[in-house]
């Protein structure tokens, strides 16, 4: 069987740079696994531009951002196969794959990144009634139709859900030239970024509706129209208040799943909250060598820091490779959450193994304003930072170093706490 | 004297700024955590811009891509948005193409070039 010293599964942002960080920890064996034609995965599609402020210090299209790593990968001659789908992971890492060129192929893999990204939800993971006419799109698919195939889905569009998708779409397809009637949320707030809201929405005068969903969707052969309901504090529609919108296209930006089949399915432990793989402070999930990063593990909602994660998810599985898994697992303290975090990640922290800076990111779950984000290393606060808001559709960082848990040998608990100012 | 609310879209943190203006000039900007947000402001309410992106048709690509993506290689006019999409509607670009390749030069007219942002062979 060949062997690898580091598979990854996924030649997106995260598989990109987990690899060319690998590499420049000193790991020369690796393959990178991607099931597309071509890498850099979703950024591929989206080619509005707002990527790499952090990494790059200036403002790129999805494309452009994608360019830049695939640059680094192959300047360092990092193996990648294309168009190949891998099928099964086992828990001794032999990777199961196929492609037309190979065929069914297996490969032993020392350490393994997990890069899959994520999915849209679909119109039946939503259960909205109605007919089952054509018309329907998730706000991806659309991406892909308009930016990559060049067809225009529809004429006249109404989009259910404010992710950051959504609103990118709006403003596309207008620009293409179709009337975009209404942007329903089912939430009081939106789930995209605010500057998305101002030059997708406003700029074009779209109208936002917060705590509104679709109720009914019409047509038989193709989409005729939806009905728009308001939503009550328990986000069930209001009765009267259904207003039907004209319309072909119903586009569904709703959420996004990590796309995690082949970690469920080697037996990976999973985080209910973020429905990505419990992960300790190296980014390496409940199976000693398997490594995990980006959207797999939780969604973002800006790629740089799908790139810094899986930087450190490529150096971890590196030194994982290097020191044969001496340092994998441990003791570990599960990070606890108070005031409004729905989620860390990482979920662990072996206090032993954090290098010189650890970044923990999660969300709230709610909109919240005038808020300290605060650490405690037991009864010590480490760290604390004022957020004037917090909202459900951006991520949240706070920043740990190696100074801060030297002074707690005996470290106990570890707390993440939003309190209020 | 007039204040104008504005949410700034220079990177994702998005600052709510408040623009103070009288007789048409801007005297200040506040809310911002940048420069980059104080400049904005300004714009904003005097002359507002927008970088735009937007695809093109390939022709003779090898790997059988169909379009190429592109974007104004600076500001343009909020106003010229759709002048500019017009102005690309029929443009058709010979593969290969690479990152920042003109697809259309003087957008619409507004001095600004539409570059190539995607590598197609």
């Amino acid at each position: 069987m060949k062997e690898v010293d580091i598979v990854i599964i996924g030649g997106g942002p995260a598989g990109l740079a987990a690899a060319v960080s690998a590499y420049d920890a000193g790991v020369r064996s690796i393959l990178i696994l991607e099931r597309d034609k071509e890498l850099g995965g979703i950024l591929n599609q989206c080619i509005h531009n707002g990527f790499g402020l952090h990494t790059f210090k200036e403002e790129l299209t999805g494309p452009e951002y994608a360019q830049r790593f695939a640059d680094q990968v192959r300047e360092r001659s990092i193996a990648y196969k294309l168009n190949t789908m891998v099928l099964e992971i086992s828990r001794d890492k032999v990777v199961t794959a196929m492609n037309r060129e190979d065929g069914l192929f297996d490969i032993q893999a020392k350490a393994v990144v997990l890069a899959m990204g994520c999915r849209e939800r679909s119109r039946g993971a939503l259960n909205i009634p109605g007919f089952r006419p054509a018309g329907v799109y998730s706000a991806g698919t659309a991406q892909q139709l308009v930016n990559i195939e060049g067809y225009m889905p529809g004429r006249e569009v109404v989009i259910l859900g404010s992710g950051d998708i959504g609103l990118i779409m709006a403003r596309r397809m207008t620009l293409e030239g179709a009337k975009v009637k209404a942007v329903a949320e089912l939430m009081p707030y939106s789930g995209g970024l605010k500057r998305n809201i101002v030059q997708c929405l406003d700029d074009f005068g779209i109208p936002l509706l917060l705590s509104h969903t679709v109720v009914d969707i019409h047509g038989k052969e193709r989409v005729t129209g939806v009905t728009i309901a308001e939503v009550d504090g328990n986000l069930k529609p209001i009765p009267g208040t259904e207003a039907f919108y004209s319309c072909d296209t119903l586009l569904l930006s709703c959420g996004l799943l990590p796309e995690n089949e082949l970690s469920r399915a080697m037996g990976v432990e999973m985080n209910r909250a973020t429905n990505g793989p419990v992960v300790n402070e190296s980014l390496e999930t409940s199976v000693s060598g398997v490594f995990a990063a980006g959207n797999v593990l939780h969604v973002h909602d800006l790629v740089d820091y799908v790139s810094e994660e899986a930087g450190a998810a490529g150096r971890a599985a590196a030194e994982y490779v290097r020191s044969g898994g001496e340092h994998s697992g441990g003791h570990e303290i599960p990070v606890a959450t108070e005031g409004g975090p729905r989620y860390t990640v990482p979920c662990t922290i072996g206090p032993q193994k954090v290098g010189e800076t650890l970044t923990l990111r999660f969300r709230v779950g709610s909109v919240m304003k005038d808020r300290f984000v605060s650490v405690y290393l037991d009864d010590e606060r480490v760290t604390r930072r004022k957020r004037q808001v917090m909202a459900p559709g951006e991520m949240e960082e706070v920043k740990l170093t190696r100074t801060m848990f030297d002074k707690h040998p005996d470290l106990q608990r570890i707390t993440v706490k939003v309190e209020e100012a | 004297m007039e204040t104008r609310h504005l949410t700034c879209i220079c990177c994702p943190i998005g600052c709510q700024l408040e623009v103070k203006m009288e007789n048409g000039e801007v005297i200040s900007v506040t809310g911002n955590n940048c420069p980059r947000g104080a400049a904005y402001g300004r714009k904003e309410v005097t002359d507002p811009t927008r970088i735009v992106t937007s695809s093109v048709r390939v022709s003779g690509s090898v790997t059988g891509a169909k379009a190429v993506s592109c974007k104004t290689a600076g500001d343009i006019p909020k106003g010229k948005i759709f002048d500019a999409i017009r102005d690309i509607a029929d443009v058709i670009v010979p593969a290969p193409v690479h990152i920042g390749d003109v697809v259309k030069a003087n957008v619409a007219d507004t001095g600004v070039d539409m570059v190539a942002t995607k590598e197609v062979i």
